[in-house]
C-alpha cells in the first residue's frame, strides 16, 4: 500500500493503534470494476422508453401546478368532506396540498429517473491531496505573519499588544450592558408574594362567583381565582389582561372539600373550613397547573411531569420530580362566603435560588 | 462481451466524438461571457466537474438541508401574517368555536393563517412538518457520520460545526412551536420558565431578563419570534454555509470498495448527474412533505385553545426533539432538591434541562478528539469505516442512542400508562432503572454483534459463497461446493486496517525485570482506553489465510478428510476472535 499517500503518517504522527508488521500480507485493491452498460445504454427502445417516462412525469408536474392555480381560485375554501381513513376534513386544504405535492414530486422523480437511466453512469475518480500545505507554503506563511508582527512593531512594544487586547476585549461592554440589563426588571421580592391577602374572596374560575361553604359537596373540586381577577373584569379599576395572566400564573388555587376525618395534618385542618382546603395550583416543580384530581385516592397529579401530591397529607409529594408540598392558602368564612384568612405563607410555584 | 452501443450511451458517445473531431467547439453563451468579464466565472466552472460518491446514507444530510430550505420558504410566508404580540384581543375570525374568546394577538393571527388565509393552513403544516423532518434528518445524518467514522481527521472541525448546528436546530424548533401561544406551547414556555429559574445563583435574574419580568409577561413571544426568524436562522444558515463549504473543500468521504482509496473520490460529477439527482431529491423531499401536510394534521392549535396559565391538558408533550429533555425532567426524582446556606439547589430540574442539553452536545463535539487521542491516529481518513469494523465505537453509539430513547420514552410515560393500562409510577421507576441498564446492555449486544458480523465476513472470505451445487465423492459422500468470492466482492471485506491496542503495538508496561515502567497518568488512561477499544477484535483476512483455507477445502473433498477439516475450521474460528488476555 505504498501508493496510499494520505495513509503515510506525517513525520510527527505515528499511528499507535495500527500494526504495520503485516501490511505486506494484505490483499491488493483490484481497482474499479469495468462499467456495465444499462439497458438504455445499449437498447434504443429502452432509451426512448426512459425518455417518455421522464417526459410523462414532467408533464404531470406541469398539469398539477396548473391544477393548483385553478383550484386556488375556483374551489370554495370552506369545502368540507369525509375521506376514508382520514375522516372529515377541509377538502380545499387537501386539494391544494395534493396538487402541490404532485407538482413537486413529479419534478423530483422525473429528474432522478433521467439521471439514473439516460445520464452517464460511468463512475469517475477524482484525486485527493493532503489538506496540510507543504513546508515551503508553511514557511512563506510564517514569514508573512512574522513580517506583519514586526512591521506593526508589536514585538518591540508589548504595552501596545496588551492594551489592544484589553480594548478589544472590553468594547462589547457598552453594547451588551444596556441590552442585557434592559431586558427585564430585577426580580426583587416579586416571587415571594401573590395578590392574595386577608379578606379577599375566593371566586370560581371562570364564572367569577363567590363560594358558600355549604354549597360544596364532599369530594368536589373547584378552580379558584382571587376576587377582582376573574369573571367580569371590565370595571373602572379593573386589572389589565397582563395583570390577570400574571395572577393566574401565581395565585390560582384549587379548592377541595374533604372529609375532615381523612385529613392527617392538624395545620391543614386549621387553615381550612370544615374540611374545605385551598392549595396553590402551581406545581412546585416547574410551574404547570396541577389540575388532575383523583377523587378516590385524593391525589393531585401534575400532567406535565407527573408530580403527585397527597391532598389528605398537606399536599406532600408522594411521587415524581417535585420536592416541596403545594403551599396551602389559609381560608375562613366571612359574611357566608369563603375568603382568604391570609396570603400564602411561602412563595408559590417552582423552586428558585433565593427561595431558601 | 461485444455490444454495439445503440441507446443513450451511443448518443452520448457520438456527441462527444463529434464535438472533439469537429471544429465546432462549444463556446460560452453570452450571459456567461458577460458574467465572466466582470466576475471571472469561467474559472470557477471546474466546480461542476467535482465528484460526489453515491450512497443512500449520504442522502440523510441532504434531507436535513432541503427541509431547512423548505422551512425558510414557508417561514417567510408565515411572517407576512403572524403577529408576534401578546396583546389581548377578542377573536372574531371564521373559526366558530373560538369566536368571542379572549386571546393573544399571536394566537389570533395563527388562527387567521389557519382559517382565513387561503392555503395558509397548508403552508403552516408544511412549516411544522419540515421542521420535524429537518431535525429527523439531522439526527440520522449525525448517526451516519458517527457510525462510519466520517468525523475523523481532517473533518473534526466540521463535526463540531455540525453538532452546533443540530443544537441550534433544536432551539430553533422550540422557539418556533412556542410562538402560536396556544395552551400546549404556553405550557412548554411555562416549563422553560421553571427550569430556567432552577439555575443556581442566576436563575431568577435569568427568567426576569428573558421574560421581561414575571411569568408570563408580554415579552417572551416577541423575543422568541426575533430569535426564531432572525438570530437563529442567521446562525443556522451561516454555519450551514461553512458546513457545506467544508464538504466541498475536503471532498466527500466514500465507502470502501474496489478502486475507492484514501487518495481518491469515486462517483459522479456535479454536472449533470449530481445536479439532477440532488436537485431532484430536493423536489422529492418537498413533495413528500407537502403530501404529509395535505393529509396529516399537525399541531391543531385551534383545538387546544389560547394559553391560560391556570389550565393544562393531560397528555402535554413537546415536539419529539425535546422529548429527551422533558423525559429527564420526569425521571429525575424530587428528593434531589436540597437547601444549603439559605439557597435552594434543584438538581432534579437543572440537570435534566440546563445541564443535559449542553452536556450531550459537549460530549458529541469532543468525541472525535477523544477517539483520536486513544488511537493516536493522526492521519487523514477519507474512507469510511463499516460500523462493524469499529465495534466499540458502534457500541458507544448505540449505548448513547439507548439512553436517548429511554429519556424520550419517559416523556410519553402518561400516554404509555393510558394505552397499556399500566401504573405511571411503575413505568417511571422502570425507566429510571432502564436509563442505567439499557446503555450497558446495548453496548454489550452491539459489540458482540459487530464482532460476529466481522467473523461472518471472515467466514465468507475464507470459505466463499454456497453455490447450491451438491457434489458426490467417490465414496458416496455429498458436500456442497463453495465458490470463492470475486476479488471485487472480497475487497470491501478485507480492506480495513486491523486496529490493535497499545498493549500489542507498544512495549509492555513492565520491563524485562518485571518492574513497572514509569508512566504518567495520562498514558495509563490512554492505554486502558486503548484496551477498552481494541482488546476484543477480529482481524481482516490475509491472502495467506485464504490460501490455507483453500487447502482445507481440498481436504474436505478427500475421502475421510471431512471431520478433520471441520475441527480445524472451528479452531480457526476461535482463533479469529482475539482477546489479549495477558494475565
Amino acid at each position: 500500500m505504498t501508493d496510499d499517500q494520505l495513509a503515510v503518517p506525517e513525520p510527527h504522527s505515528t499511528p499507535a493503534s495500527t500494526g504495520d508488521a503485516d501490511t505486506i500480507d494484505r490483499f491488493q485493491d483490484p481497482g474499479l470494476p469495468a462499467h456495465r452498460p444499462r439497458r438504455a445504454d445499449v437498447d434504443e427502445k429502452a432509451a426512448k422508453r426512459a425518455e417518455h417516462q421522464v417526459s410523462f412525469m414532467f408533464t404531470l408536474s406541469i398539469l398539477a401546478s396548473l391544477a393548483f392555480a385553478i383550484c386556488y381560485f375556483a374551489v370554495d375554501p370552506n369545502l368540507r368532506g369525509r375521506l376514508i381513513i382520514i375522516g372529515p376534513m377541509n377538502l380545499y386544504h387537501l386539494i391544494l396540498g395534493l396538487t402541490m405535492a404532485a407538482s413537486l414530486l413529479f419534478i423530483g422523480l422525473g429528474a432522478v429517473h433521467w439521471a439514473k437511466t439516460l445520464m452517464p453512469d460511468t463512475e469517475v475518480a477524482e484525486e485527493r491531496h493532503l489538506q496540510a500545505s507543504d513546508q515551503a507554503a508553511r514557511d512563506e506563511a510564517a514569514g508573512i505573519l512574522s513580517q506583519g508582527f514586526r512591521d506593526s512593531q508589536l514585538d518591540r512594544r508589548p504595552v501596545l499588544l496588551a492594551l489592544t487586547g484589553g480594548a478589544l476585549a472590553l468594547f462589547a461592554i457598552p453594547v451588551a450592558l444596556p441590552t442585557i440589563f434592559g431586558l427585564g426588571p430585577l426580580p426583587g421580592d416579586a416571587l415571594e408574594t401573590t395578590v392574595w391577602k386577608r379578606g379577599m374572596r375566593l371566586m370560581i374560575d371562570p364564572s367569577g362567583t363567590p363560594i358558600r361553604p355549604e354549597h360544596l359537596t364532599q369530594g368536589s373540586v373547584i378552580h379558584v381565582m382571587p376576587e377582582g381577577f376573574v369573571g367580569d373584569t371590565h370595571g373602572e379599576d379593573a386589572p389589565s389582561a397582563l395583570e390577570i395572566m400574571e395572577v393566574k400564573a401565581t395565585a390560582s388555587v384549587l379548592l377541595v372539600k374533604l372529609n375532615p376525618g381523612d385529613i392527617q395534618s392538624q395545620k391543614q385542618l386549621d387553615w381550612g373550613v370544615d374540611g374545605i382546603v385551598a392549595y396553590s395550583k402551581i406545581c412546585t416543580h416547574v410551574g404547570c397547573p396541577v389540575a388532575l384530581y383523583e377523587r378516590q385516592t385524593h391525589h393531585l397529579l401534575c400532567p406535565c411531569h407527573q408530580s403527585t401530591f397527597d391532598m389528605t397529607d398537606d399536599c406532600k409529594v408522594i411521587f415524581g420530580p417535585a420536592k416541596r408540598p403545594l403551599p396551602q392558602l389559609p381560608i375562613m368564612v366571612e359574611n357566608g362566603y369563603l375568603v382568604a384568612a391570609d396570603g400564602f405563607a411561602e412563595p408559590v410555584g417552582p423552586s428558585y435560588w433565593e427561595r431558601g | 462481451m461485444t455490444t454495439i452501443p445503440q441507446g443513450a450511451g451511443s448518443v452520448r458517445d457520438r456527441s462527444t466524438t463529434e464535438t472533439s473531431t469537429d471544429d465546432a467547439k462549444p463556446s460560452l453563451p453570452p450571459p456567461v461571457v458577460w458574467a465572466d468579464e466582470r466576475l471571472g466565472v469561467a474559472k470557477g466552472m471546474g466546480l461542476f466537474k467535482k465528484v460526489f460518491p453515491d450512497h443512500w446514507s449520504f442522502l440523510l444530510g441532504e434531507i436535513a438541508m432541503y427541509s431547512m430550505i423548505i422551512c425558510l420558504i414557508t417561514g417567510t410566508f408565515l411572517t407576512f401574517w403572524f403577529v408576534p404580540s401578546m396583546a389581548h384581543v377578542v377573536y372574531d375570525g371564521s373559526y366558530v368555536p373560538l369566536k368571542g374568546v379572549g386571546m393573544s394577538e399571536a394566537y389570533a393571527s395563527t388562527l387567521d393563517i389557519s382559517f382565513d388565509i387561503k392555503g395558509g393552513l397548508l403552508i403552516r403544516q408544511l412549516h411544522h412538518w419540515a421542521a420535524l423532518l429537518f431535525i429527523v434528518g439531522i439526527a440520522l445524518h449525525v448517526a451516519r457520520v458517527f457510525f462510519t467514522g466520517a468525523f475523523r481527521k481532517p473533518r473534526e472541525l466540521n463535526w463540531v460545526i455540525g453538532t452546533v448546528l443540530s443544537l441550534l436546530a433544536i432551539i430553533e424548533g422550540f422557539a418556533g412551536y412556542s410562538l402560536p401561544d396556544d395552551l400546549l406551547s404556553g405550557t412548554g414556555i411555562r416549563a422553560m420558565n421553571g427550569f430556567m429559574s432552577s439555575a443556581p445563583v442566576i436563575g431568577t435574574y435569568l427568567t426576569f431578563f428573558v421574560f421581561g419580568g414575571e411569568f408570563p409577561g408580554e415579552s417572551i413571544i416577541p423575543r422568541l419570534y426575533i430569535a426564531h426568524v432572525l438570530l437563529l436562522p442567521a446562525l443556522l444558515v451561516g454555519l450551514f454555509a461553512v458546513h457545506i463549504f467544508l464538504v466541498f473543500w475536503h471532498k466527500h468521504t466514500q465507502y470502501p470498495g474496489p478502486g475507492r482509496t484514501n487518495n481518491n473520490v469515486v462517483g459522479f460529477p456535479l454536472l449533470p448527474v449530481y445536479t439532477a439527482k440532488a436537485g431532484g431529491f430536493f423536489f422529492i423531499v418537498f413533495g413528500l412533505t407537502a403530501l404529509i401536510s395535505a393529509t396529516v394534521t399537525i399541531n391543531a392549535v385551534w383545538a387546544y385553545g389560547p394559553y391560560d396559565p391556570a389550565q393544562v391538558t393531560a397528555g402535554s408533550q413537546p415536539d419529539f426533539y425535546m422529548w429527551f429533555s422533558d423525559g429527564a425532567l420526569r425521571l429525575l426524582p424530587g428528593f434531589m432538591e436540597f437547601e444549603l446556606w439559605g439557597f435552594t439547589f434543584s438538581p432534579q430540574i437543572f440537570l435534566g434541562s440546563l445541564v443535559l442539553l449542553p452536556l450531550v452536545w459537549i460530549i458529541l463535539g469532543a468525541y472525535p478528539f477523544i477517539e483520536q487521542w486513544v488511537t493516536g491516529d493522526k492521519r487523514e481518513h477519507h474512507l469510511l469505516d463499516r460500523p462493524r469494523n469499529a465495534p466499540v465505537r458502534t457500541a458507544i453509539g448505540t449505548a448513547g442512542i439507548s439512553m436517548y430513547l429511554v429519556l424520550a420514552l419517559a416523556t410519553i410515560n402518561d400516554i404509555i400508562a393510558i394505552k397499556l393500562h399500566l401504573s405511571i409510577n411503575d413505568i417511571t421507576v422502570a425507566l429510571r432503572v432502564l436509563f442505567f441498564l439499557a446503555p450497558v446492555v446495548a453496548f454489550m449486544v452491539t459489540k458482540r454483534l459487530c464482532l460476529s458480523l466481522q467473523r461472518a465476513d471472515r467466514e465468507l472470505v475464507l470459505h466463499g459463497t454456497e453455490s447450491g451445487r451438491i457434489q458426490r465423492t467417490a465414496d458416496g459422500r455429498f458436500y456442497e461446493v463453495h465458490e470463492d468470492l470475486s476479488e471485487y466482492d472480497r475487497w470491501p471485506l478485507v480492506q480495513h486496517e486491523p486496529m490493535r491496542p497499545l498493549s500489542v503495538t507498544e512495549e509492555s508496561e513492565t520491563d524485562e525485570y518485571g518492574v513497572d515502567r514509569p508512566r504518567g497518568i495520562a498514558y495509563k488512561a490512554r492505554r486502558a482506553l486503548s484496551e477498552f477499544y481494541f482488546k476484543d477484535r477480529v482481524e481482516p483476512v490475509t491472502p495467506a489465510e485464504v490460501a490455507a483455507a483453500h487447502h482445507h477445502g481440498e481436504a474436505e473433498a478427500l475421502p475421510g478428510g471431512h471431520a478433520e477439516a471441520l475441527e480445524e475450521s472451528h479452531a480457526e474460528e476461535h482463533a479469529s476472535l482475539r482477546s489479549d488476555d495477558r494475565h
